[in-house]
């Protein structure tokens, strides 16, 4: 109901013309508040990452014996290390935008692996039915039987902790959501006339699927990704801090809490600046995944 | 004349910012008397669902009534609380649904669902509880009342759980009955018996019966007074006998001229003219699968269907659901594979084609499906999905964007629409728009899969005459598939009637009609509403009075 009251004032006069569909998600999208915070503050995050060279002054990876365990600023520290040094003497704010970079490539990539073995299965899975489902079903089933971290704790143990090796494994985890919702969602799309209408018409099942289908479970798609984002970039964070991520001394964030704890009754600042920063990632991506599912699929909310 | 049970003065509730008008209803002055059926007619949009709805007190959140009084039991509803609107639904007031299945909870017995209108509104004890369901049961005439109250709502039928909620709106004896759309989703046979208990209901009880439809043949069945809406606006009230056969306004005359005739134009003789398409022996069984707890079933949906179609033929295939119209359509445009038979289109048979084989055949016969929202893709332009069949036969993009641009013409639509999407349609026009679609490939046989039933009768009337027009322009051969006799007696040369999977008569239409020998068509025939009802010739009726014309002109 907030929303209805936010939006009152742009409300168009009656009697316009229809809107097009992207039209009128534009019009949705601009109104939806968590939208706007979501993509605020994941576009900082962006930002910080894309520029890290241009707004920081130090390496991230560069010592500085002397000048270890600085406070940041709003502790008492000096401007010169904002954020203060870290156990080696590092500026935890190079190490902060170097690793929202690695965050984010995590999400992102582990994600995509996951969209593309999810969706394809789920999709063959939906649309098929009978045997092809059922494959499918025992496969989604062997998957969820498996314990992610334990999973992949074991194959990082083997392999060795890198960002190829982390990526890779989390993708190869992570796609049970999209095949399960894709699944039912393709099943529902599959039953609807303009399916049986583009097959009467001689269209190729690659073409339905691509021109039918794909199209209108995409939203579905869209959200889950961002669930799995945010998926992949705390369960990065974890096997980091369990030594078993990414290596040092790449910058990750799990690392740098990781890095802390030794320390965390006399400097929490070390855990919480790179904590704070993993929550308001994981915070504006989930907020965006909500607010797409209600841009893209008005009839869906309640 | 008593006191009226329900009396509605200058009802109007407003529509949120941004709708196409400003108010839902507007200023709606109605009565109800006790033993009276009121019938409230209008299309889609019309305001009558609102109206009953603010009676019920079950309007959505976003529509608020603005002015007027709603009168029930000396008070006014619009002014009492929503814990107090709720006492009084059940007890005095009761709702009838569209959709049966919806209105029961499927995790009940039905039993358990009526008796819990006595518990929560009378402190009577357990087995009065239960005689009186049963007797409830008993009057709504459902067979075996024992067996029924242990039954869930999936073991009945439709007609079966429409009277299950009758029966629970009848518990507690209510004053106002509103029935929104009672019959709409029941078949012809079912509607007919549900008509005929409501018209008892009547008799027996003292409610007055508020009855939402949009089907004049129901009003000339059952009402006993009318009021037809417009956009939110009452255009005419009178009797029933009144507004039927000497309507007043333009609107209710324009309603009435829509209802399918059940004579038809009369056309060229078919005789001679080459077969088109030709069925014999078709044959199709669904096994459904059993499991653990239940053993699997054989549904026998098509048996031995046998039929020729002639050139420029219309055929109709008529039957209720469950008849095996659908399966048969199914196999006709090979979305499902027949079990055995053939199935000859200019003397090819297709019915066992591979996939490959069939894909040059495939345009020879196109459909054109019921729904009108989930048949067009609401994610691709008109245009691109208009292109798509004769791109799929390898024809060029922009020599078939020009064909389309015809085709709009002849189904009466702007060529400019073909850049925009589906919701920006009206049924009726996203129904010309499948029809345009199916054309764009030039098939010999079109398919209309129940193409009108689910559009408002003017809207019909319109697709209906395209659709006639269309056929004698290029040629086509029609199937045209519905349970709607009254549409099948109008455009159909020859006629085939199905019921539980195999053809129990055929003939042409005078035939089927004038002399049906099968008692399953007779019983059909008999089931239709408003037969008692012979419908006015517009035309020939006194032109409107300057001074009836309340709603302005249509």
């Amino acid at each position: 109901m907030t929303q209805t009251a936010a939006a009152s004032p742009a409300t168009p006069p009656a009697r316009e013309a229809p809107l097009t569909p992207r039209q009128a998600m534009l019009r949705r999208a601009l109104r939806h508040r968590g939208l706007i915070f979501g993509t605020t503050l994941m576009g900082i995050i962006v930002f910080v990452a894309i520029f890290a060279p241009l707004l920081t002054q130090y390496s991230p990876y560069d010592q500085d014996l002397l000048a270890r365990m600085k406070p940041p600023v709003f502790l008492g520290g000096e401007a010169e290390h904002w954020l203060g040094t870290d156990a080696l003497g590092r500026d935890f704010w190079s190490r902060l935008a170097y690793g929202a970079r690695i965050s984010l490539m995590i999400g992102i990539f582990a994600a995509t692996i996951s969209a593309v073995i999810g969706s394809v299965l789920g999709i063959l899975a939906g649309y098929f039915g009978g045997r092809v489902d059922m494959a499918v079903t025992f496969l989604i089933n062997v998957r969820l039987a498996m314990p992610v971290v334990l999973v992949a704790l074991a194959v990082v143990a083997l392999f060795g902790g890198s960002l190829m090796v982390v990526v890779s494994v989390l993708g190869l985890l992570l796609w049970d959501r999209f095949a399960v919702v894709l699944r039912s969602a393709t099943m529902q799309v599959r039953k609807l006339e303009y399916v049986a209408a583009a097959e009467v018409l001689g269209a190729s099942l690659p073409r339905v699927l691509w021109k039918d289908i794909l199209p209108n479970v995409m939203n579905h798609l869209i959200v889950i990704f961002t669930l799995e984002m945010a998926h992949a970039i705390i369960l990065e964070a974890a096997l980091s801090f369990l030594g078993l991520g990414v290596q040092p001394p790449t910058p990750s964030w799990g690392l740098m809490i990781s890095e802390g704890k030794e320390m965390l009754l006399f400097e929490p600042w070390l855990i919480t600046i790179p904590g704070v920063a993993l929550f308001c990632l994981v915070l504006s991506i989930n907020m965006l995944g909500d607010a797409i599912r209600d841009v893209t699929a008005p009839e869906g909310r309640n | 004349m008593s006191d009226p049970i329900l009396s509605i003065r200058n009802l109007t509730v407003d529509l949120p910012k941004g709708g196409d008008r400003p108010h839902a209803v507007e200023a709606l002055s109605l009565d109800i008397q006790p033993k009276e059926i009121v019938c409230i007619v209008g299309e889609s949009g019309s305001g009558k669902s609102i109206t009953s709805f603010t009676t019920m007190g079950l309007l959505p959140k976003a529509l608020t009534p603005s002015s007027g009084e709603v009168i029930f039991d000396g008070q006014d509803l619009l002014k009492i609380s929503a814990s107090e609107h709720a006492k009084l639904r059940g007890r005095r007031m009761a709702m009838i649904f569209q959709e049966p299945m919806s209105a029961l909870n499927p995790c009940y017995t039905v039993g358990n669902q009526i008796e819990e209108m006595f518990e929560q509104h009378t402190d009577l004890a357990a087995a009065e509880r239960r005689a009186r369901t049963l007797r409830l049961l008993q009057e709504v005439h459902l067979p075996e009342p024992e067996r029924i109250y242990t039954s869930y709502p999936h073991q009945l039928s439709g007609g079966q759980r429409q009277r299950i909620v009758i029966a629970m709106a009848l518990a507690l004896d209510p004053a106002l009955l509103i029935a929104d759309e009672p019959t709409t989703a029941l078949d012809l046979s079912t509607q007919a018996q549900i008509l005929h208990l409501l018209k008892e209901l009547r008799e027996h009880h003292s409610a007055g019966i508020m009855f939402v439809t949009h089907d004049f043949d129901v009003v000339a069945e059952i009402a006993d007074r009318v009021v037809v809406m417009k956009e939110g606006r009452i255009v005419e009230e009178g009797t029933a006998e009144e507004v039927l056969n000497r309507p007043q306004h333009p609107y209710t005359r324009l309603l009435i001229d829509a209802v399918p005739r059940r004579t038809r134009v009369e056309r060229d003789s078919l005789d001679g003219r080459p077969e088109l398409l030709k069925v014999a022996g078709l044959e199709k069984t669904y096994h459904v699968k059993g499991n653990m707890f239940r053993p699997g079933r054989i549904v026998h949906a098509c048996k031995n269907i046998e039929f020729a179609v002639r050139k420029g033929e219309t055929l109709g295939i008529v039957g209720e659901s469950g008849s095996g119209k659908s399966t048969l359509v199914k196999c006709l445009i090979r979305l499902e594979d027949p079990d055995e038979g053939a199935v000859w289109v200019e003397g090819t048979n297709i019915a066992a084609f591979s996939k490959r084989a069939l894909h040059p055949y495939r345009k020879m016969i196109q459909i054109v499906f019921q729904d009108p929202y989930g048949s067009l893709n609401p994610r691709r332009t008109i245009g691109d999905q208009l292109v798509e069949g004769p791109v799929n036969f390898g024809r060029d993009r922009a020599e078939a964007m020009a064909r389309a641009r015809e085709l709009m013409k002849i189904v009466r639509l702007d060529p400019e629409a073909l850049n925009r999407y589906p919701n920006q349609f009206s049924g009726g026009q996203r129904q010309r728009i499948c029809i345009a679609r199916a054309l764009m490939v030039e098939p010999k046989v079109l398919i209309a899969d129940e193409a009108v039933s689910a559009l408002d009768v003017s809207v019909q009337k319109e697709v209906l005459k395209l659709l006639n027009e269309i056929r004698d322009k290029m040629g086509l051969t029609v199937l045209f598939i519905t349970h709607d006799l009254r549409v099948a007696a109008q455009v159909c040369d020859n006629l085939i009637v199905m019921q539980q999977g195999a053809i129990v008569e055929r003939g042409t239409v005078d035939k089927v009609f004038g002399a049906p020998s099968h008692p399953y068509t007779q019983q059909l025939l008999a089931a239709q509403p408003g037969q008692g009802w012979d419908v006015p010739d517009v035309s020939k009726l006194p032109p409107v009075s300057a001074a009836s014309g309340v709603g302005g002109v249509v």
